[in-house]
């Protein structure tokens, strides 16, 4: 299939009403049918894409396929590069607003997906109680009577619900939405300052990272602790996100196309393979200075640690080099499902943590070995690729009957849940 | 990249391959299902004052602090630590007394643990401390700085009195990973382990190999004690061979 054929496909494609059957080859269109936003970067979808299989398989207890995400070869992982993404379109497309419409629509629009995103949260929340209730009155393995103790929480749920509604108790593998919220809510004034000067934007961003490290910043949480991605640090990917969205990428281009830009990454992400390595392969951390060690450990997550960070930026330096725009393979359908997944990420986020949670189950009640452990992750894959194809097919014939008033930048589609 | 994929396939096959495992095997000759990847039980810290103890004569004093996980309620004579004395007494030169008494703190964070271990340490003044923690501060989510500021000021606490000490980490426990986030307190431990040059037994890594190889079906609901002794004896036997090697005793006949 060419460039061409994907065009012409999407444009003149099922006017008529084709019978849906046919429209399969057409759910590719959504990308390319905004030509007033100019050509979808095909890049974003197909990271975000894998940023969300990623946290789908590292979500799920450890399998053969877990070996295959990217926290097993270097300190960052797919958080980094979903939240990256968010950032990069939510700029893109709330930024456009905001210079069409001005501060108060966009700031609205901001706040209904601010909304969505609640509303999502809240539930997977209810599925995540129906699902403990479930465990806590079924599992009585005497192996694990301590780790029952998590179920005590259930003993006190006027607190605990509210807790979960203010954000503030959130169980495992629920993080990384509350943190989108907290984003979002910042994004009005993050696009207003990046419209004024985007690089002071940058450069408070930077400050308030250094703050959080600095002073200790925080929000904590229920029943003890603090959030498990404290949204003072992790901003800053969001911004930088932002910040190359809005130009800042175009202006680095220099940077990123010099060599020593290349092998700096190079030897970095080698030396954090090397260090990763040691976590598995104890007998190697014979070779690694105590004194690194020291100052290296503990890589905190919670806080987007510079070594993180620093990560994230080597591998996306390397992969903007390396994988062009134009790259023709980005049309190719072996990378469809990925791309269709990263097209409408806040769904298919949300399915793949309901997916992980019902992965749990069916591991739990089967009692599988590691055969049956890929196959369902292949399946959850599967089910999140189908159910974008579903969504884009959906928007498509939507989008399709009320083309007449609807205006191509009010499509919230490209924030892709962003 | 490869390689690790290749490898976990090895790894598959040989699980697959492995015998279930079967119940009430003779006292001593370690089941299969036991099997431990040697890396596993590597350590590059050592255990001086057990190895002086033994080659001394001195009697071998060890004691096991730990939370609910270190005990099968109604059988504590099937738990890891009645089962690693056992085993350490079969393996040491016959002379040698071996004694492990158990600190049972259920509920208790690293931080009300630690409290207590000026005074244990006075009543009981143990060769070798093995102290298992981490799971309570996951369940109540205590802040990760917290935690290894407590586990770090437990180990100092125990040092001071003049005893060797091992760490050990969390259980396996797949049925609640969607509920208890494991992560940060297995790496503060390795931390604290590190820069105090002390042993840390995995427990995590051994018990998911397990489970991952199918020796253990970790995911199993029963009610029944059986699986609980099962592993509980291969976790004693992973430990008294995990404390032989840190400490360079050789099976029966102590080096020199």
């Amino acid at each position: 299939m060419t460039i061409a054929d994907q065009v012409t496909g999407s444009t003149i494609a099922g006017t008529v009403g084709a019978p849906p059957v046919e429209a399969k080859p057409r759910a590719v269109s959504p990308a390319i049918t905004l030509p007033s936003i100019g050509e979808r970067e095909l890049r974003l979808d197909l990271f975000r894409g894998l940023a969300l299989w990623l946290i789908f398989v590292d979500h799920l207890p450890p399998s053969l396929l877990t070996w295959l995400t990217i926290r097993n070869y270097g300190f960052s992982d797919a958080t980094e590069i979903f939240i990256f993404i968010s950032g990069y379109t939510a700029a893109f497309v709330y930024g456009r607003a905001m210079l069409e419409s001005g501060f108060v629509i966009a700031t609205a629009r901001i706040l209904r997906r601010v909304w969505q995103i609640y509303v999502a949260h809240v539930f997977l929340f209810t599925i995540f109680l129906a699902e403990i209730s479930y465990v806590a009155t079924s599992f009585e393995n005497p192996l694990y009577t301590e780790e029952m103790g998590i179920m005590d929480f259930l003993k006190q749920p006027d607190v605990t619900i509210v807790q979960a509604l203010l954000l503030r108790f959130r169980p495992v593998n629920m993080d990384v939405l509350p943190l989108y919220i907290i984003l979002m809510l910042a994004l009005p004034l993050i696009l207003w300052l990046m419209k004024w000067r985007p690089d002071v934007t940058l450069g408070l961003s930077v400050l308030l990272y250094a703050a959080t490290w600095q002073y200790d910043l925080y929000l904590t949480a229920y029943p003890n602790g603090f959030w498990a991605f404290n949204p003072f640090a992790w901003q800053l990917l969001f911004v930088f996100g932002a910040w190359c969205a809005l130009g800042g990428a175009r202006r680095m281009s220099r940077i990123l196309a010099s060599r020593v830009t290349m092998w700096i990454s190079i030897a970095y992400l080698v030396a954090a393979f090397y260090v990763t390595l040691t976590w598995y392969v104890p007998q190697l951390s014979h070779f690694m200075p105590k004194r690194i060690e020291q100052w290296m450990y503990p890589i905190d997550k919670a806080n987007l640690d510079v070594l993180r960070f620093t990560h994230f930026l080597a591998l996306a330096a390397l992969t903007v080099r390396f994988l062009p725009r134009d790259w023709p393979g980005l049309k190719s359908p072996w990378l469809r499902p990925l791309i269709l997944c990263g097209q409408h990420s806040l769904e298919i986020f949300c399915l793949g943590v309901f997916l992980a949670f019902a992965g749990h189950f069916i591991l739990a009640e089967v009692s599988g070995g590691p055969g049956m452990h890929a196959l369902i992750s292949l399946c959850g894959i599967l089910v999140m690729w189908g159910m974008a194809w579903v969504i884009s097919w959906y928007k498509q014939v939507a989008d399709k009957s009320g083309a007449k008033t609807k205006n191509a930048a009010g499509n919230a589609d490209l924030a892709g849940g962003g | 990249m490869k390689a690790k994929v290749f490898l976990s396939l090895i790894l598959l096959c040989g699980g697959l391959a492995a015998p279930p495992a079967r119940a009430g095997d003779a006292a001593l000759q370690a089941p299969a299902a036991c099997d431990v990847p040697s890396y596993l039980l590597a350590t590059e810290s050592q255990l001086p004052k057990v190895a002086d103890a033994v080659k001394a004569g001195k009697p071998l004093e060890i004691l096991v602090i730990g939370s609910g996980s270190t005990r099968i309620p109604a059988s504590e004579e099937s738990s890891y630590p009645a089962r690693m004395q056992t085993i350490l007494k079969d393996k040491l030169p016959p002379a040698e007394p071996v004694h492990v008494s158990v600190e049972i703190q259920s509920k208790k964070t690293a931080e009300e643990t630690a409290a207590t271990f000026v005074k244990l340490m006075e009543a009981k003044a143990p060769t070798l401390v093995i102290w298992q923690t981490g799971t309570v501060d996951a369940i109540r989510s205590i802040d990760p700085d917290d935690f290894r500021g407590a586990v770090t000021e437990g180990v100092a606490a125990l040092q001071n009195a003049g005893a060797d000490v091992v760490l050990m980490n969390l259980q396996y426990s797949p049925r609640t990973e969607t509920m208890i986030s494991v992560p940060p307190y297995l790496d503060n431990m390795r931390v604290v382990a590190q820069e105090h040059d002390i042993p840390l037994f995995d427990r995590f890594a051994i018990m998911r190999q397990w489970n991952d190889q199918g020796q253990f079906d970790l995911f199993n609901s029963s009610r029944g004690p059986e699986m609980a002794k099962q592993v509980h004896d291969c976790l004693g036997r992973a430990l008294a061979q995990f404390v032989m090697d840190a400490a360079h005793l050789g099976p029966a006949q102590p080096q020199n």
